[in-house]
């Protein structure tokens, strides 16, 4: 399984023609408590870089978008009842959904995680 | 990600404030607001939230203006202004009252109070950061000349609140927990003159303390020392704020509204509004007789997805008002907000829909505060 990051904090572990996506530690950190978690629906199909989901903090909404394309196979229901999953753990259990990709070759773009972590100590 | 929600216009120059060092060397996430470089949160704003409710939480304000007025003839000079009756207002009193425009609408909320001859021998006004320069124009435009205004921008404002509150302050204020609610008086600290009401923007007990900058720092430290005092950023002020039902200005309260519609009736006395003489009265008076078209009105939302400002409330098809501010409550445990509505759809109990994101969320017009306040007033229960 390979993991790769965006430049907006999302993280990708895919396996096989499966992403999975979820925000940073780093967001999270930055986005403080989280109240909510509005996740798309299942058979939902993203292009690249579209609004996939919404994360509620205290302070602010904000937009997670897709980090590849793909249609929306299954969303962590968890996160419904226990928002704050993302906060204890975005990078394991606070994941948002699963794609099944339709171009593999857009994960060529994304970082791996020393590339992620440098970009991270550079802001 | 990006958040949508927080304004990201900066001014050319953000201004820094005395305790500007003293909160990022205690892990302060500092953020714009209102011109300056502030903190937004320490460990987090639920944590902080909870504890202003439960212990004490120390608030820098500085941002805000603090502004001293003297001059024969000040009383009345004010009341052709401000719709407070300051010729009652009785040495170490402290009332809330508006300026507002010819139209009758709020240029800016603020606190006004009576300091006696030890003290300065004025009137003192606390008024919002963002508008303070505004607010001094206005005022130094409507006074008469023999009236001098003094903006004290070497003074930092700091704000405890909590119920521990003033158990802590005495700590270090010995005889401040003798005041009650809304009233003030000067004391001092390590040779430093201070001016403490006993008032805040929390819905809490607790002190707005007014304090040369140069000792903001120390005194800072001497409350955080007490076990009972932690420092709170501006996120947890603005969720404490709207649980106590309190608006805040730019948001809840601008120039399209007016006191009666804002529900700031309480700000005008019976003589004020029978009797008028200042700005703004006309309005006053019609929406006294007639209602105001618009009303500000608390809302419980069903759900726990957060409505924020801006968001649209409906009545079926028919677009009725809009947020003017919303959040997670964190107290409440729920989401809540404030609303300016069609006078139609302002009853307590009123069923009213807010779009969020092309959804309808369910929610009702509620009594403010969210949250009861827990004031020390004078013959009170406490």
């Amino acid at each position: 399984m390979s993991r790769y990051f965006t430049e907006d904090h999302e993280w990708v572990d895919v396996e096989g023609e499966i992403a999975t996506v979820g925000i940073t530690e780093y967001a999270q950190g930055q986005l403080g408590d989280i109240v909510f978690v509005e996740l798309p629906v299942e058979g939902a199909t993203f292009t690249k870089g579209d609004d996939a989901a919404v994360v509620e903090s205290v302070k602010a909404a904000s937009d997670v978008y897709a980090p590849v394309s793909g249609e929306v196979l299954e969303i962590n229901g968890e996160l419904e009842a226990e928002p704050a999953l993302v906060n204890s753990d975005a990078e394991e259990d606070g994941w948002f959904f699963k794609l099944r990709l339709t171009d593999a070759s857009e994960l060529d773009s994304l970082m791996n995680e020393s590339a992620y972590d440098k970009f991270v100590a550079s802001l | 990600m990006t958040e949508y929600s927080e304004d990201e216009l900066e001014p050319i120059e953000i201004g820094t404030l005395p305790l500007d060092a003293w909160h990022r060397a205690r892990g302060a996430r500092m953020v714009e607001f209102a011109g300056y470089h502030m903190p937004i949160q320490y460990d987090g704003i639920m944590a902080e939230h909870s504890w202003t409710r439960d212990q004490a939480g120390l608030f820098d304000v500085s941002h805000m203006g603090q502004i001293s007025l003297t001059g024969d003839g000040l009383d009345a000079a004010l009341e052709a202004i401000i719709p407070a009756e300051v010729s009652s207002l009785a040495v170490g009193r402290q009332r809330y009252s508006l300026l507002l425009d010819e139209e009758g609408g709020i240029l800016d909320d603020l606190m006004v109070s009576r300091r006696g001859p030890d003290d300065g021998d004025d009137i003192f006004m606390v008024v919002n950061g963002a508008t303070k320069y505004d607010d001094l124009a206005w005022l130094l435009d409507q006074l008469p000349d023999d009236i001098t205004l003094n903006l004290n921008e070497d003074q930092a404002l700091l704000a405890l609140q909590g119920p521990r509150a003033a158990e802590a302050l005495a700590q270090i204020v010995p005889g401040v927990d003798a005041l009650f609610f809304m009233q003030c008086a000067g004391f001092a600290w390590r040779g430093n003159a201070l001016w403490i009401s006993r008032s805040g923007y929390t819905g809490e007990d607790g002190f707005e303390i007014s304090i040369p900058a140069d000792a903001a720092t120390d005194f800072a430290d001497a409350l955080c020392a007490i076990d009972s005092v932690k420092p709170i950023g501006l996120g947890a002020r603005d969720s404490l704020r709207l649980e106590a039902g309190l608006p805040l200005y730019g948001h809840d309260l601008d120039p399209a509204i007016g006191p009666i519609g804002a529900g700031l009736g309480f700000a005008i006395n019976k003589k004020r509004r029978a009797e008028g003489g200042f700005i703004g009265h006309a309005r006053v008076a019609r929406e006294v007789a007639q209602g105001a078209p618009l009303r500000q009105v608390g809302l419980s939302i069903e759900g726990r997805l957060p409505a924020r400002e801006g968001a649209p409330v409906f009545v079926g098809a028919q677009r009725v008002g809009v947020l003017t501010s919303g959040g997670f409550a964190p107290t409440v445990g729920a989401p809540i907000a404030m609303a300016r509505v069609e006078a139609a759809y302002a009853a307590p109990g009123t069923a009213l829909e807010i779009e969020v994101r092309g959804k309808r969320l369910a929610a009702s017009v509620t009594p403010m505060p969210f949250v009861p306040h827990r004031y020390h007033r004078q013959g009170g229960s406490k």
